[in-house]
């Protein structure tokens, strides 16, 4: 059930991915060693183009690397196969899309 | 089990593609004894009517290979005193195939899998050219020598895992196969054979858990061959665009 096409894709996210987990960590870390409260948070985040494409990105990374993953597991453990299998990727990939870039626009609108 | 040190007790898978069951038979010790000279002994004492495949017995046939005590191994080469457990041995069919009777499975999904591999050589020389000169040395060859001894018993394939997930796996050995005709400089279909690997039960597929190489038989690692087929492909798949 994994393609070239798919496997490809898959391999691609996860190198997207790599270093905005990176990024995300030392963020993380940066913001609750240094006591920023909710309201500094998105006093940085709101209407800032740069936080908006980084956690996109991220966003939609992720989704496309997940719904390959579940993909795989759905035909292995599921014995989903098709129709079926293709419907279960994209939903799953559109409501990771959907929540995520959802997620990100709340903090990145003014 | 057995209280006589000198007898084992052996069960034996017995039943078509329908079903079957476990039958027990009590087998006298031999010096040396291999597990193919068990079932032999039992088919010609006890019950003719038990059904296997085996050929050479020396371990370049590949027709004998049984799952012994949860194992996939080949028969021929396995001695009773490396795999019982106690005086206990289980002899059952290959995994993942489908069983024709007792311990004879179908090997027609295995070697069709060969073809849809492009696991068959493609020439591109006639007998009025000269033989290919082939470098021993080269990279290339090299790849292929260590791929090459493969002798078809299906271990591999009855090992794998993901081959149980999903059917439509190529699986280790026509992947194996695939890889060495990659490296084979006298084979004039490389680009046919990227592309089949890369179909829907292809190479990319494998999850890397390496059952494969750990229970062939004659040592290769078919995992390194379809690392090696995912390397290919994916530098396949940035050439073309």
């Amino acid at each position: 059930m994994l393609t070239l096409r798919l496997f490809m894709l898959q391999r691609v996210t996860a190198l997207i991915m790599a270093p905005l987990v990176l990024g995300h960590l030392a963020l993380m870390v940066y913001a609750i060693r240094g006591g920023l409260s909710t309201g500094a948070i998105l006093s940085r985040t709101q209407g800032s183009l740069p936080w908006a494409l980084f956690y996109g990105t991220f966003v939609v990374a992720v989704s496309v690397h997940a719904a390959i993953g579940v993909r795989v597991i759905a035909a292995e453990a599921l014995k989903m196969r098709g129709l079926l299998l293709n419907v279960l990727s994209l939903a799953l990939c559109a409501f990771l899309l959907f929540a995520g870039l959802r997620a990100v626009l709340s903090v990145t609108m003014l | 089990m057995s209280s006589d040190t000198n007898t084992l007790d052996v069960s034996v898978w017995r039943g078509d593609a329908a079903g079957g069951k476990f039958e027990s038979f009590q087998v006298p010790c031999q010096e040396s004894q291999t597990i193919l000279d068990i079932v032999v002994w039992i088919q010609q004492k006890i019950d003719p009517s038990l059904a296997y495949r085996y050929a050479c017995r020396v371990g370049m046939c590949g027709s004998c290979a049984m799952t012994v005590n949860g194992q996939a191994r080949w028969t021929c080469r396995t001695h009773v005193q490396k795999v019982a457990r106690g005086n206990r041995i289980e002899i059952a069919p290959l995994r993942n195939l489908p069983v024709i009777k007792d311990l004879a499975t179908d090997m027609d999904p295995f070697f069709a899998k060969w073809v849809e591999a492009e696991g068959v050589f493609h020439p591109t020389l006639t007998r009025d050219d000269d033989i290919a000169r082939v470098n021993p040395s080269d990279r290339r060859r090299i790849e292929a020598d260590a791929a090459i001894e493969c002798i078809n018993c299906a271990v591999c394939y009855a090992s794998c895992d993901t081959v149980q997930g999903n059917p439509d796996y190529l699986g280790p050995a026509a992947l194996n196969r695939a890889w060495t005709l990659v490296n084979d400089v006298k084979d004039g279909k490389r680009s046919g054979i990227l592309d089949a690997v890369s179909q829907e039960g292809g190479c990319h597929n494998c999850h890397s858990q390496g059952s494969c190489a750990k229970f062939c038989p004659n040592e290769l690692s078919p995992i390194t061959s379809i690392a090696g087929l995912k390397r290919e492909t994916m530098k396949s798949f940035f050439g073309r665009r």
